[in-house]
């Protein structure tokens, strides 16, 4: 009772009678109105303006600091690119280099980059909040605003959601895009990148719809266990199938496999090849035709010796049937029309001399526990639907099963998944970079139920993959056309008759021609007007490399005569750079004089006999290509351009621009077509 | 009186649910001591900023009879660094080995790696790791396409190293602190750019003007400032 009392008497003295009620809602009123100006004094931006004013006053250039810092609320508008970043508000040196030393935030200057920061603002790159302007609203995660301030490590990411490009300056994301295509994600899932198209992949699942011919139910049941216990380079990943699943997937793989166009050549026996002498035979043949510029093989260290864009060999005894080793060697297209692999012209003696060499890289413990029950129609029926279930054909290709259509969810817009949508898992840090990296190193954690396997990735790859695919915003995907750098949308494929052989050697495997194709040999686009037409005709038939330290070199394809002169006539003819015919160099230009000073600019001034041979017993430089023979090698108009800029003919290569003048690139040019190769004694 | 307990009760409810505090997890007890703690592996290790660094950082703890031993306490500090995990016992072989990830400004990072002695006290090694920013990236991306197979003598299996096919004076390695931090920032530049002969040097290493661009000889002067060991004090006279 007393209480209601009370309150009954405060109330009359505020609103009892007419003139209390209007100073009441008065001093109300004030303080309603003081509220916001009082929030503003003790706002975070003003205290961390006013620690900034401390901080410069004791500085060398305090004066110009002074002069240049604004207070109040600052930012960054750009309205096409839906950018308010209020950053530079409580940043306030971000533009401020002579505050390099200045380790605490939110003072430090900006480190150096590559656009200026009005261009693109704070959000664009570093995500976060850009409008806000408490320090808990602009970084982290709030109710109103899922998308925290993007960790430093995967900053890279930003840069691809206009870079298609390979940059220099973001190695991990690079390094992302490469797994992307490298470990087949796009097989199953689509990602739509800034430019519009969708990644391509660069594996290449063999097809299984021979593979009874290939290999056995054993090997394939021991693989499907665990790919990387037969080739630790393997990119299949692990399904983590019990052993009776994995029996029924073998089973089902072996009952739907079909003749291939292979099987039904015959094989001739070679009776000179059936000795001892076999193995150490195909080992040194396996090393001079460089089978191992694309496979690998482990050696006795553990190490991998070898190319990475064909499957490793260090237990492929263990895994194929000698028959179909000897086939495929002949012609690897008749068993699988779509492999990288070319098909050499190698004679039935090598053949099986490579095949004796293989057959003996083999590993008895590897199927040694493997003992199968015999296959019967229950446990096929149980493959196919396994085999079906798990999405294997959205990489192989089996008889009978059907690519599955949108089988993994689209990860065009990853990088900007609403939070809400996001399954975590209890105790995890609840991030979107954190979901995405924990999904690539262990999918199944997330669920048992979910078929995305597990991959054999290292914690920095399963970063760079992240980082990847933290660049696929919805910013990237509905990007301007005209922000999008560096896309290339080359499809190059040489026609006609030298177009059927090219693709037959597979050229473009290794080869780059007109935008398309691998980057593990030189690019050929302007091969025509850069070489001789005898040395090429010489080289086809017989490939010996012209830089002394590459591991990897051109493989023999034991071409024939008429073989090698349609393809050497068809690039000297179509693989021409522009302005080459009307650049003819003066024949008189060349001669003795010029070619006497241009041996001393090659030795003297510019020293080119650090990364050049050019006399095999005295100069030991080997970064760039030997120069032994380089006159019966390139052209004359070909050396001089190169030397004049040599990035015009080939961007990106090792050859530093000299900047010569005409002249000294005229005596070096008479010098260097004076270096014929049988003087030398090279090949001829 | 059953009231307030209830009240008591809530109140203890609400206040737990809002206490901050995390459980710190308390250092395992050492089952002995060592009288000597040295690096094995993982210092001056190079990665992204706020990058985990793609090797462990290993240390060793000796006993007085110069052996390792067993059951040591080392402890990992580092103002920016992240340790996983921050403290550990050393193994059969006296060691421990942390991963570390680094923190979001670019530079270098000092780690003390720390064990008790019996007699009270500690001994501890210390150790450093290099962040690199956006530009210090971009220099070591140039660096190792363009400089690096004369500047660095060890060869990788993907490139042999051409050093010791150069004609004398030998090429200073970019982690050659003792020579390179007496260089202003003007003069690398200068020599990037313009070659050796600009500044009277060897006439092996050629002018990269026409091929890099401004930002990139910066930023490679900027990853071979990161590198630097003795680390670069920083530009002087400003």
């Amino acid at each position: 009772m007393s209480l209601r009392n009370q309150f009954g008497s405060v109330a009359r003295f505020f609103i009892g009678t007419a003139p209390r009620r209007f100073a009441s809602v008065s001093v109300l009123l004030a303080l309603v109105s003081a509220i916001a100006p009082t929030k503003d004094l003790f706002s975070q931006w003003r205290h961390y303006q006013r620690l900034y004013v401390h901080l410069i006053r004791n500085r060398p250039d305090a004066g110009r600091l002074e002069q240049r810092f604004e207070s109040g609320i600052r930012q960054i508008w750009i309205p096409e690119q839906h950018v308010v970043d209020r950053c530079s508000t409580c940043h306030v040196a971000l533009r401020e280099t002579t505050l390099a030393d200045v380790r605490k935030e939110p003072f430090r200057p900006h480190p150096p980059m590559p656009h200026s920061l009005t261009e693109f603002g704070c959000v664009v790159c570093h995500h976060g909040q850009g409008a806000a302007t408490t320090v808990q609203e602009a970084h982290y995660s709030t109710k109103a605003w899922e998308q925290p301030i993007l960790p430093a490590r995967y900053l890279e990411s930003s840069c691809g959601q206009c870079h298609m490009d390979v940059l220099e300056g973001t190695p991990r994301l690079n390094e992302g895009r490469r797994l992307l295509a490298r470990y087949g994600c796009a097989h199953c899932h689509a990602i739509t990148q800034p430019d519009g198209t969708l990644v391509v992949p660069v594996d290449e699942p063999p097809s299984l719809e021979h593979v009874a011919e290939k290999t056995t139910r054993e090997w394939i049941f021991a693989w499907v266990k665990n790919p990387q216990a037969y080739a630790s380079s393997a990119t299949m990943p692990n399904y983590r199938f019990s052993d009776q699943e994995a029996a029924d997937v073998a089973s089902f793989l072996v009952a739907q496999s079909t003749a291939s166009e292979n099987s039904r050549k015959e094989l001739k026996s070679v009776a000179a090849v059936s000795g001892d002498g076999a193995v150490p035979a195909g080992t040194s043949l396996y090393g001079t035709l460089f089978c191992s510029s694309c496979h690998a093989i482990q050696n006795a260290a553990g190490n991998l010796v070898g190319g990475d864009l064909a499957p490793e060999l260090t237990r492929v005894g263990s895994k194929v049937n000698p028959d179909w080793l000897r086939h495929w060697l002949q012609a690897p297209q008749g068993y699988d029309p779509k492999t990288r692999m070319a098909r050499y012209r190698y004679d039935e003696k090598q053949v099986a001399l490579l095949s004796s060499f293989l057959m003996s890289k083999k590993d008895d413990d590897f199927l040694a526990n493997v003992h199968l029950a015999e296959p019967d129609a229950q446990s096929i029926a149980r493959g196919k639907k396994l085999v079906a279930d798990y999405g294997c054909t959205a990489c192989h290709r089996v008889n009978g099963v059907n690519p599955p259509e949108s089988f993994a969810p689209d990860l065009s817009r990853i990088g900007s998944k609403p939070l809400f949508q996001v399954g975590f898992i209890r105790g995890m840090p609840e991030t979107l970079p954190d979901y995405i990296a924990g999904k690539i190193h262990d999918p199944r954690a997330f669920g048992p139920a979910l078929k995305m396997p597990t991959f054999s990735l290292t914690d920095v790859q399963v970063e760079s993959l992240t980082t990847a695919l933290l660049a696929q915003t919805d910013r990237a995907v509905t990007m301007p056309p005209e922000l999008v750098r560096g896309a290339s949308h080359a499809k190059y494929h040489p026609g006609g008759d030298a177009g059927r052989l090219m693709e037959d050697l597979r050229c473009q495997s290794c080869h780059t021609i007109n935008g398309n194709g691998g980057d593990m040999a030189p690019d050929l686009t302007f091969e025509g007007s850069a070489v001789q037409r005898t040395w090429l005709l010489d080289f086809m038939n017989n490939p010996n490399t012209l830089r002394p330290a590459l591991i990897r070199r051109m493989p023999k394809f034991n071409l024939s005569d008429a073989e090698i002169r349609s393809l050497s006539d068809y690039m000297l003819s179509a693989y021409q750079a522009p302005g080459f015919d009307s650049q003819a160099l003066e024949a008189g230009a060349l001669n003795a004089d010029a070619a006497a000073r241009g041996k001393q600019l090659f030795y003297i001034k510019y020293v080119c006999q650090s990364c050049h041979i050019v006399d095999n017993k005295k100069d030991k430089g080997y970064v760039g290509p030997a120069l032994t023979g380089v006159g019966d090698r390139l052209t004359p108009v070909w050396i001089y351009k190169w030397l004049k800029n040599p990035t015009a003919l080939s961007p990106g290569t090792l050859m530093p621009n000299p900047n010569l003048p005409d002249g000294e690139t005229r005596d070096l040019t008479a010098f260097l077509v004076t270096l014929k190769a049988h003087q030398k004694g090279g090949p001829k | 009186m059953k009231s307030t307990v209830a009240y008591g009760l809530v109140l203890t409810l609400i206040l737990s649910g809002c206490t901050t505090q995390r459980a710190v997890d308390p250092l395992p007890t050492p089952k002995v001591y060592g009288t000597q703690i040295i690096e094995v592996s993982g210092g001056k290790q190079i990665g992204g900023v706020g990058s985990k660094l793609s090797d462990p950082l290993v240390v060793q703890v000796n006993g007085a009879d110069g052996n390792p031993v067993t059951g040591a306490l080392v402890i990992f500090r580092g103002a920016g660094l992240t340790f996983n995990p921050s403290n550990a016992l050393s193994d059969s072989s006296g060691q421990v080995s942390v991963m570390v990830q680094l923190g979001g400004i670019p530079g270098s990072y000092q780690v003390l790696a720390e064990t008790p002695k019996s007699s009270g006290g500690t001994v501890s090694v210390p150790l450093r790791e290099i962040a690199l920013g956006y530009q210090e990236k971009l220099g070591k991306e140039v660096s190792e396409k363009y400089c690096t197979v004369c500047h660095d003598p060890e060869s990788t299996p993907e490139r042999v190293s051409n050093f010791d096919n150069l004609a004398p004076p030998a090429p200073h390695q970019f982690t050659d602190g003792n020579t390179l931090n007496q260089m202003a920032d003007a003069d690398l530049i200068r020599i990037i750019a313009d070659g050796g002969p600009a500044l009277g040097k060897s006439p092996q290493t050629p002018a990269y003007r026409g091929t890099l661009s401004a930002a990139e000889i910066k930023a490679v002067v900027a990853y071979l400032r990161a590198v630097a060991d003795p680390p670069y004090p920083g530009a002087k006279g400003k």
